[in-house]
């Protein structure tokens, strides 16, 4: 499919390059030649295709369910505007713009990414975007190591845990010990061995997020960072739920020297996993660590403003063994659907959605608290989700939820044993009164009879 | 292409123009003490007009696929379907969240499921993971994959990786993501890897040989058997670089190659959006003896018959499968790029295996047309069958008038076509690598054909014109040697 | 093209002047005419101990990467923060205001392994 060859521009064609059958044009060795016919899905016409699909979607019944699930992905109000755009095949179906001349409206876009992750991290230089949040960190750990030249980090493990499983699987390969900080009562990173932990200078990082795991603002206290600087280890801020970027205190503002994330929810879709946008930005003194493409702002040989992928020296087809990284992708349309999502809210926009966040989570936090055997796990200060400890164990809640046609959120015991009967549940500008009333409505049905949760526990 | 120029989004907006896209709501000084909260956000406030003619202009200034022809050697450059992206936007799939339980997923898991064994079959392999978010991506978790199973071994002597120098940049950047050397083999005169040199280098030191193939000269390495019988006597395990795949679906497995690791680009070979440069896909494949090293999750199907089965006839059901002790990790936040997932099941159904064949057929013929159309203007140095791609020097040229390859790329620009890959592989001087794929017909091709024939006669006789060049894009050459010396990424909010 | 008189120079094209037991370093004119535009440079830090033909640096041009490999082994002394800032001047100036950096020589027989002036032009000529 999708080949346009007549039976005779092929013969003509074959008669052009001196061989008779386009058997002979691509010949192998009898050893590798594949013999037996292959298993493979049916062919289809596209009409076809579109009914497999559908049968796919249909099985397919989250999209019936009601959900509060975040933890890392977040569904948000996309304006149609953004898909009008960034769908143009201009953008979609163009190349890594190395041919300048014909990409510069692509490279100025990625500048303007750049120039917006900057803004919203308050650091001095953001890259043209990474794979996801959790490479993002992995990579976030790259850079420290190779700038301070230590073989561990420290990371929090409020910290998002699939970002902290891809931090060991990279570790793994470059052999770099990760360690970890607990976390503390209120829901908080515990920093109250961190001076100890760093005082023989062996880590390369330190790495919070905020808001972290389970929602709380998780920014570290100013001690800690002190600590942090004193011996020259770098911090690094996580951010999973980008959104929360236009509301609370920059990562540069807290001291952070990298800020490493998710950009998810500005304008993409979950899409059960990816793809996702990842964003890095740091100080200019580690600019020539930064790994992945770069764009910088230059002129033509008229003088003209012009855009280019630049620094390319540190990337890997230029440095090949010695490269910062090995990423060769950036997440150009992910990060162009972030860049008109940003332009098109604008501050004022962020702001409020950022501000409904707020309000939905406090109200959702509020309504399911307030039922008996229900109680906020954490009381550190939250933006768009929070922990619920429920009676009985969290896997039996979000089973009879389902049951109502709720998907109530995140079981936290699949991460943290302790936390077996912890809910992570998440509102945004999507969440509704009413969606809260059907939540609290059916959590009151489902509970435990009087008692019959303590015996279970026992 | 419009020169105009257009002015950062930053330059422009003002306060008081904000979209109405949620209800007002309060300040957030209301909702989070003051010292949580940031001080400013220095963002401009644009109209929806505002922003969809900035976007547009800024598409007008851009080459995609839609527009232009990509002669691009090794990024096969293919038509990306729109069916394909109408189905990653169904509802259903492009608002399911990763952490949905999955019995609510069924649909989804089926997808990745498919394609997985699609690939399987297609490639030789035992099982696919699709957890790597791009080639490079996958190439390291292959090169963990690798790692791990000589560690469970108590192999710990092998630390080398074996790289022709016709590979992939990023072979080498991978290797030294998980402590690998990299030992370089050089090509012999027919531009492959002879069996003396892969005998001199593969040792009890090798971990893995990195090999595409066909290669990036756009040359089958007809000894592949031989090399991997080699390698496997050394010990050591075989690395399929999957960026060439598009010359020999339904010809030739890399499995049957002797291959114990691959990947796949879904961007290259199964007509996935490159997008400016991502986001791609890169499924890793493993043999059997390496399935257990897979990243997690895996796609597990139970049911009837569940090797040869079919959803949902046969009643299958899936899940992820986290608990795999021998896992390699995970490579991502999330399971995989799934509205890729989507778009490369979609192609395979629009091909089927028969299509496919015909596609990697179709790839190597237009491949060949090209280049006995302009090998008496240019040298080719492997002037023989190719397959999907091939390599042209402009080396004498240059020589002659000072017109380098980089030049001829430009002026195709101002003939409205992609430049194609230049010096790459490193190995041929002033390389041009040209791969048309198989969406391209004859009448575009003759096309092709005839700007490039011109530009090269022009090289001789009005250098300059060349030299020039391009003339009609937005911008002229762009002074890189600034942008590098001085690096300015970023817009910076006016002084006070 | 002779060499500037009182150098010596590595096989690596770094160039060493001595004064007493401090050597100052930096490429040779070749090195930056083979490198073209040299856009970036990265020093070791002051303080720093470095062992001879050890790569302590990198010379970055628009697209490629060298290795800096110290003629002399040493403690570092002082670093040229000019071609930090801009790299244009090892283009302009390999010999004077591009040098690199300077260092305290640990072993005065190290400079024995380095050539003279017309050795050097002999190695390039060959080159």
């Amino acid at each position: 499919m999708y080949t346009p060859h007549t039976a005779r521009d092929v013969e003509e064609m074959l008669r052009a390059v001196g061989v008779t059958s386009l058997d002979e044009l691509v010949r192998v060795p009898d050893a590798v030649a594949v013999k037996a016919p292959l298993d493979l899905v049916p062919q289809l016409s596209e009409i076809e295709i579109a009914a497999r699909f559908d049968d796919f979607a249909r099985a397919t019944s989250a999209g019936a369910y009601l959900s509060f699930l975040g933890a890392g992905a977040y569904r948000h109000y996309v304006p149609p505007v953004i898909g009008a755009l960034a769908m143009r095949g201009e953008f979609l179906t163009s190349y890594t713009p190395y041919q300048a001349e014909v990409s510069q409206g692509y490279l100025q876009a990625i500048y303007e990414w750049q120039t917006y992750v900057a803004l919203l991290t308050g650091l001095d230089v953001a890259n043209a975007s990474v794979y996801d949040g959790a490479t993002a960190v992995a990579e976030a750990a790259i850079v420290a190591i190779n700038a301070t030249g230590r073989r561990a980090v420290l990371v929090s493990q409020a910290v998002h845990p699939n970002y902290r499983a891809v931090l060991r699987t990279y570790a793994a390969g470059l052999d770099i010990a990760v360690d970890e900080l607990p976390y503390g009562a209120a829901g908080n990173t515990d920093f109250s061995a961190l001076e100890r932990l760093l005082a023989d200078q062996r880590y390369a990082a330190v790495i919070v997020q905020t808001p972290n795991f389970f929602g709380c603002i998780d920014a570290p206290p100013r001690a800690a960072v002190t600590a942090i600087k004193a011996t020259q280890t770098l911090l690094i801020g996580v951010t999973a739920e980008a959104l929360a970027l236009a509301a609370l205190a920059t990562p540069a503002s807290w001291g952070a020297d990298i800020a490493a994330g998710e950009g998810q929810s500005f304008g993409n879709a979950v899409a059960y996993g990816g793809p996702h946008v990842g964003f890095l930005a740091t100080t200019s003194e580690q600019l020539r660590r930064i790994p992945g493409r770069l764009v910088g702002r230059t002129v033509d040989r008229d003088g003209r403003t012009a855009y280019v992928l630049t620094l390319q020296a540190r990337e890997q087809h230029i440095r090949r063994e010695r490269a910062t990284s090995n990423i060769c992708t950036n997440q150009a349309h992910c990060a162009l659907i972030a860049t008109i999502y940003l332009a098109a809210l604008g501050k004022t926009g962020l702001r409020d959605v950022a501000a409904h966040n707020l309000v939905q989570a406090a109200a959702l936090r509020a309504a399911v608290t307030a039922l008996d055997g229900y109680a906020p796990r954490f009381s550190a200060p939250v933006f768009n989700e929070f922990v619920l400890r429920v009676p009985g164990n969290a896997a039996a809640t979000l089973a009879a939820l389902r049951q109502r046609g709720i998907v109530g959120g995140l079981d936290l015991g699949r991460f943290y044993p302790e936390l077996a009967d912890c809910i992570l549940m998440t509102a945004t500008e999507l969440t509704t009164a009413a969606d809260i009333e059907r939540l609290t409505a059916a959590l009151a049905e489902s509970a435990p009879e009087p008692g019959r949760g303590t015996i279970a526990r026992i | 292409m419009p020169a105009f120029d257009t002015p950062l989004i930053f330059d422009g907006g003002q306060d008081g123009r904000a979209n109405r896209y949620v209800p007002a709501a309060p300040p957030l000084a209301d909702l989070l003490p003051a010292a949580l909260l940031r001080d400013e956000l220095p963002l401009p406030d644009n109209t929806e007009l505002d922003v969809v003619r900035h976007f547009t202009r800024l598409s007008q200034k851009t080459f995609g696929i839609d527009t232009v022809f990509y002669p691009l050697g090794s990024c096969t450059m293919k038509y990306n379907p729109r069916i394909n992206d109408a189905l990653a936007n169904l509802p259903a799939l492009r608002d399911l969240h990763p952490f949905v339980p999955d019995e609510l997923a069924q649909g989804a898991l089926a997808i990745m499921w498919e394609l997985e064994r699609s690939l399987a079959s297609l490639f030789g392999m035992a099982a696919f993971s699709l957890n790597p978010a791009a080639g490079a991506h996958a190439e390291l978790t292959a090169l963990l994959i690798a790692k791990a199973f000589y560690k469970k071994k108590g192999d710990a002597g092998r630390t080398t990786v074996i790289v022709p120098d016709t590979a992939h940049g990023t072979n080498p950047a991978s290797a030294a993501m998980v402590g690998y050397n990299v030992v370089s083999l050089a090509s012999d005169e027919r531009g492959r890897v002879s069996l003396d040199a892969i005998r001199a280098a593969a040792g009890a030191d090798t971990a893995v040989c990195m090999m595409t193939n066909p290669n990036t000269l756009g040359l089958f390495e007809d000894q592949i058997h031989e090399i991997a019988a080699v390698v496997h006597a050394a010990g050591g395990l075989m690395y399929y670089d999957g960026a060439n795949a598009n010359a020999l679906m339904g010809n030739s497995r890399p499995g049957d190659m002797g291959f114990d690791l691959m990947h796949l680009n879904l961007h290259k070979t199964f007509s996935i959006p490159h997008g400016g440069g991502g986001a791609g896909a890169g499924p890793v494949g493993v043999a059997a003896h390496l399935v257990p090293f897979l990243p997690v999750p895996v796609v597990r199907a139970a049911g009837h018959d569940e090797a040869g089965g079919r959803w949902p006839s046969d009643g299958l059901t899936f899940r992820l499968e986290f608990d795999r002790p021998d896992a390699v990790g995970t490579m991502r936040s999330f399971w995989s790029n799934f509205a890729h997932v989507v778009r490369a099941l979609a192609y395979c159904y629009a091909n089927g295996a028969d299509g496919l064949a015909r596609v990697s057929q179709l790839a190597v013929l237009n491949a060949n047309y090209i280049r006995v159309a302009i090998r008496d203007l240019i040298d080719i140095p492997y002037d023989e069958i190719n397959r999907h791609e091939f390599v042209a020097s402009a080396q004498s040229i240059k020589r002659e008038t000072g017109v380098r390859a980089l030049d001829i790329g430009k002026a195709l620009l101002d003939r409205g076509y992609h430049a194609p890959t230049v010096y790459f592989p490193l190995l041929v001087p002033e390389c041009i690598m040209i791969e048309p794929t198989e969406t391209e017909s004859k009448e575009t091709l003759d096309g092709f054909i005839g700007a490039l024939r011109e530009i090269l006669i022009a090289a001789r006789e009005l250098p300059q014109s060349v030299l020039d060049a391009p003339v009609t894009t937005a911008v002229s050459r762009v002074d890189e040697t600034r942008a590098a010396r001085f690096p300015d990424l970023r817009w910076r909010p006016p002084g006070p | 093209m002779a060499q500037p008189p009182g150098l010596l120079f590595s096989k690596d094209h770094e160039w060493v002047k001595l004064d007493g037991d401090v050597a100052t370093i930096g490429i040779t004119d070749y090195a930056q005419h083979s490198l073209g535009d040299i856009v970036y440079v990265e020093l070791p830090r002051v303080g720093a101990t470095l062992q001879q033909f050890a790569a302590i640096g990198v010379v970055e041009s628009v697209k490629a990467v060298s290795d800096i490999f110290t003629p002399l082994g040493g403690d570092v002394l002082e670093i040229n923060a000019a071609v930090e800032s801009d790299a244009s001047l090892v283009n302009r100036e390999p010999f004077g205001g591009g040098w690199f950096y300077k260092l305290k020589l640990a072993d005065d027989a190290e400079k024995n392994n380095l050539m003279s002036g017309a050795d050097y032009d002999k190695l390039i000529a060959e080159g």
